[in-house]
């Protein structure tokens, strides 16, 4: 059974480099500044765990975690 | 006292390790080379030249320093001869630091997001093909010279609401402004000098008929306490924009198109895969990152256990950040699939660039529509490749032959 993974944006280190929204744009989104935070509560739909690693590996601010449950 | 009518000739530089200089033609030539021999040495070297100034060599000490606003102050980004009087609303936000950076960034945000760029994406395309256009038939041309400079100039003249046919007026205040600047305070001053009249014509313009444009959403603009910006601010992001939105791109685009005319599988690769654009253009960023920024040291402190005293300049290089080893595996290759980058071109911090976004949308697209009406291209062996010295690097003059060779 594969782990159970949730996607959170720090965001006080939030640069709004908007890298992760475009790598996994269902699972981030922008607000009026282009400043990122998770989607709904952060939970990654089964088949989209690739998406949040690679979000967090191309974050330069490295505001991105990665949650296994 | 520096006469600063005369532009100051710099002696060529033997010993890079304790006496760098960014503006030394070996430096613009091939930086690369020097940043690893620099790296090698610490991760952060010092030259006496330019009034004082430290180089970080490593991804950690640039990251430190970007991050670091108590120490390293933005007041001054261009290192240069002299050290002129600060400008009040120089060139807000970049010339800001804390606290009145964040409220000057978050009015230039919006116009900026990944969504409004998707609006202005035809327009760019257009201006793409309509420049293809004037000289796909020679079968050969200065790429530099009549393509990615107009890509950027273009597309922000649209987004300012300024004739695009001013974008030769535009180019050369920033030659004036980046490169001559450097060592001729004069040119500088002339540059500042015409920019403020032709946009304080286009505001003076707009006070009587407001436009759906960025110049009318800068005079409009209120602050947290209600009050419009002083006309200095409008001037300064102008400037700004101005500046910031055009031979940084050039230079983006024109390195990009470089390394596909000198490499063919990278090329055909992309044609086969469009879909990798995005990520290749990632690594374009990384590998050819235009835009070296510069701090005024403000407080003395250490940096990657350097000490670092006040009164000296500071060369923030992300291009050099990301040629670091220890934080991008083959960091010296070119891999344009490369999954993981987290490469700094667009700085980090607080003063991550307001373009970024525009600047990325603009390089997929020219690549696209380079790519899909010309496939095949060489660098013109004829020809010479010549780079921009100074802050921004990139291909000023870029001879190509279009076509297959024969």
């Amino acid at each position: 059974m594969s782990e159970r993974l949730r996607v959170h944006v720090d965001p006080e280190k939030c640069q709004g480099h908007a890298r992760c929204k475009a790598l996994a744009p269902e699972l981030f989104e922008l607000d009026e500044y282009g400043n990122a935070h998770e989607a709904g509560d952060g939970a990654v739909p089964p088949g989209l765990e690739d998406k949040a690693w690679l979000a967090k590996a191309n974050c330069p601010e490295i505001a991105i975690d990665v949650i296994e449950e | 006292m520096t006469d600063v009518n005369q532009p100051t000739a710099h002696p060529p530089v033997t010993d890079w390790v304790h006496d760098f200089d960014h503006t030394d033609p070996q430096w613009t030539e091939d930086p690369f080379p020097i940043w690893d021999e620099l790296r090698a040495a610490s991760p952060v070297v010092h030259t006496e030249r330019f009034l004082g100034c430290y180089l970080p060599t490593t991804y950690e000490a640039v990251r430190e320093i970007a991050n670091d606003t108590q120490h390293f102050s933005s007041r001054r980004i261009i290192v240069r001869d002299v050290r002129p009087e600060v400008a009040r609303n120089a060139a807000p936000p970049i010339t800001s630091d804390p606290p009145e950076h964040k409220p000057a960034k978050q009015l230039l945000l919006p116009p900026f997001t990944p969504d409004a760029m998707k609006k202005l994406e035809p327009r760019v395309r257009a201006i793409c093909n309509e420049l293809i256009d004037e000289f796909i038939a020679d079968g050969k041309v200065d790429a530099a010279a009549r393509y990615s400079k107009y890509i950027p100039v273009r597309a922000i003249a649209h987004m300012l609401g300024i004739p695009e046919s001013d974008s030769d007026l535009f180019i050369n205040w920033i030659h004036m402004i980046l490169e001559l600047g450097i060592k001729d305070e004069s040119k500088l001053l002339q540059a500042v000098q015409e920019m403020t009249a032709y946009f304080s014509g286009h505001i003076e313009t707009r006070k009587n008929k407001p436009s759906d444009d960025l110049i009318s959403y800068l005079m409009n603009a209120r602050d947290k306490q209600g009050n419009p910006l002083e006309d200095s601010h409008v001037l300064g992001s102008l400037r700004l924009l101005l500046i910031a939105g055009i031979d940084t791109t050039w230079s983006a685009i024109g390195s990009s198109l470089w390394h596909l005319a000198k490499t063919p599988a990278d090329r055909e690769r992309l044609i086969a895969e469009p879909g990798l654009i995005p990520t290749a253009v990632e690594e374009l960023l990384r590998a050819y990152s235009p835009v070296t920024m510069a701090r005024e040291v403000v407080k003395e402190t250490t940096v990657s256990g350097c000490p670092v005293k006040p009164g000296n300049m500071v060369l923030l290089s992300f291009p050099a950040a990301n040629r670091d080893p220890k934080m991008f595996p083959d960091a010296d290759k070119v891999v344009i699939d490369r999954r993981e980058n987290r490469h700094a071109a667009f700085g980090l911090g607080i003063h991550r660039c307001v373009g970024s976004n525009l600047a990325r949308m603009e390089m997929q697209v020219a690549l696209e529509e380079w790519l899909k009406r010309i496939p095949d291209f060489r660098l013109d062996p004829a020809g010479t490749v010549t780079w921009s010295q100074g802050t921004v690097r990139g291909p000023r003059q870029l001879p190509f032959l279009l076509g297959k060779a024969m």
